[in-house]
């Protein structure tokens, strides 16, 4: 997606992260659709938050902590890294890192879509609620930790106890998966398990990615579901 | 919370700009530490028989003159001393040992912050920025430097409870997060190894265990793979000797950090935001190391 002419430049080393975020949520509520370049992020924190409206921003640099955060129909590409958090809580829109991720990128996330072309680190989609991510490296231990519905996507390798607790999200992993976390399983790929990777990958542009190299991780559903026979217990 | 930096050069000629590149990368993790802030830095290694020690005393009046001149007198030794605020740089060619005793014989209050050939740490309670230029530490040029910034969860808030830590020649170490089995592990380097740490602080028993590593034979690397079985709790450590430089986080790896690499230098942060004042920062290679890894420059030994 390019920028065009009118795009409003944001300048963080002439203004405050209020003043920004003020400027980057102004079209909030509406159904407006407006362009922002944000220049000199230096690694700030709890950029671009909050916004609810289907504007573009562009992000020329690397963010701290929460970048996109409960971000609502708006697009967002950071031309960088982004540090913990990313796309926390995001509820729709999306939210495309050119660079690598920190920690619990997507955490909670309810809607919308988060890319990744570089690595995402530790406890990435923690507590997933419904939103799809898609990373074209590979994720961090304790990554999917209690996460209950969406769809993961990575084309490297997964780190340690992946999928722990987990609860609906459907997990596709390219690579290895270093261990699998408590009630999390390798499940079998059906066509429609296909079809929905297939779409996943598209909307990431890996339109040259094959779904048959990918395996799909789930939940046993041991862990939370109510077992008959410990009725005694209760 | 706590904040940790670390810069190391590569580049030697970038030496005297040493505090200069230095300073804003603690500056800018205030907010992570507004209790205390100190830094360690390696410059200016005095001569093979001399030993170079950072002396504290909370007295503004304490009269550092007598001090020198009894010890001059009493161990027959040159003693050359450098005032930096409520620091002073002691360089004695006396036996190090006998020296470090004496020190701590002539008052109650007096503390020796850092002995060996090139280190010196300077820390206070107050903010980094105030620190820093008490210290004068962006006049300072050198090879390395640590710094931490204090949000004080396991013991006072106190110029001897502040971090660098050092607990042995050359040595120290700047921690985030909270260690669980620290008092164990400081009766038993008590018991084993005869080391006695100074304070309550939890950092302070992971300095003395890396230090009865380094003792022991292994280089800095190989005492800081030692923590990984012997330490339970949160942390990320930057920990520096001489020549060395060193970032280890626990396997979990609760605590942040993001390291970066030129040719030129090494730099370490506790976010990424610390690091946007580097020159070429924006070519550097920027990553998050993993956990259970150690990295370390210079020191192989």
């Amino acid at each position: 997606m390019s920028v065009g002419e009118n795009a409003i430049v944001v300048d963080l080393a002439e203004m405050d992260l209020r003043s920004a975020n003020e400027k980057l949520q102004a079209l909030n509520g509406t159904a407006e659709t407006g362009h922002f370049k944000v220049r000199n992020p230096r690694g700030t924190h709890a950029l671009a938050c909050g916004l609810d409206a289907p504007v573009s921003v562009e992000i020329d640099g690397s963010t701290g902590y929460y970048c996109g955060g409960m971000n609502k129909s708006a697009e967002i590409t950071v031309h960088g890294n982004a540090g913990q958090g990313v796309a926390e809580n995001m509820m729709s829109g999306t939210v495309h890192v050119k660079g690598d991720c920190s920690q619990a990128a997507g955490a909670t996330a309810h809607g919308g879509l988060l890319i990744v072309d570089g690595n995402a680190a530790a406890r990435c989609g923690i507590s997933l609620k419904g939103a799809d991510i898609v990373v074209k490296g590979d994720i961090g231990h304790m990554s999917c930790f209690m996460a209950q519905a969406g769809r993961v996507v990575v084309l490297g390798d997964a780190g340690a106890a992946l999928g722990d607790s987990l609860y609906e999200v459907h997990i596709y992993v390219r690579g290895t998966v270093e261990s699998l976390g408590a009630d999390c399983i390798e499940k079998e790929m059906r066509d429609e398990h296909k079809t929905e990777l297939r779409e996943l990958l598209d909307k990431a542009d890996c339109k040259d990615v094959d779904v048959s190299e990918f395996k799909r991780y789930g939940s046993a559903r041991q862990l939370y579901h109510f077992q008959v026979d410990n009725l005694d217990a209760y | 919370m706590c904040g940790i930096v670390g810069l190391y050069l590569k580049n030697s000629q970038m030496q005297d700009q040493l505090g200069q590149l230095f300073s804003p990368l603690l500056v800018e993790m205030t907010d992570r530490g507004p209790d205390s802030a100190g830094i360690a830095v390696f410059r200016d290694a005095v001569s093979g028989n001399e030993t170079k020690f950072t002396v504290f005393h909370p007295d503004p009046d304490f009269d550092w003159a007598k001090l020198t001149s009894d010890m001059k007198l009493e161990l027959s030794a040159q003693v050359r001393l450098q005032h930096h605020d409520s620091h002073v740089v002691l360089v004695t060619d006396a036996n190090s040992a006998k020296a470090a005793r004496w020190l701590t014989e002539q008052d109650a209050n007096l503390q020796i912050m850092s002995s060996g050939t090139a280190i010196e740490i300077y820390k206070e309670t107050g903010l980094a920025e105030d620190i820093l230029k008490r210290f004068n530490v962006s006049a300072m040029a050198g090879t390395h430097a640590v710094g931490h910034t204090r949000m004080a969860t396991e013991s006072a808030v106190t110029t001897s409870g502040s971090h660098p830590f050092s607990t042995g020649a050359d040595l120290c170490l700047v921690h985030n997060g909270s260690l669980s089995n620290h008092n164990r592990i400081r009766d038993r380097l008590a018991k084993e190894d005869g080391i006695v740490c100074k304070t309550e602080n939890d950092t302070e028993v992971a300095a003395a265990f890396i230090s009865s590593r380094l003792a022991k034979g292994r280089s800095l690397h190989e005492a800081l793979e030692d923590c990984l079985t012997a330490l339970d709790g949160f942390y990320t450590f930057v920990a520096g000797t001489r020549n060395g430089f060193a970032v280890l986080r626990d396997p979990i790896a609760c605590k942040p950090a993001v390291l970066a690499e030129t040719d030129d230098y090494v730099a370490f942060a506790s976010e990424y935001r610390a690091l946007v004042s580097l020159p070429s920062i924006e070519n550097a290679k920027v990553w998050e190391p993993e956990p259970a890894i150690v990295y370390s420059w210079g020191d192989k030994s």
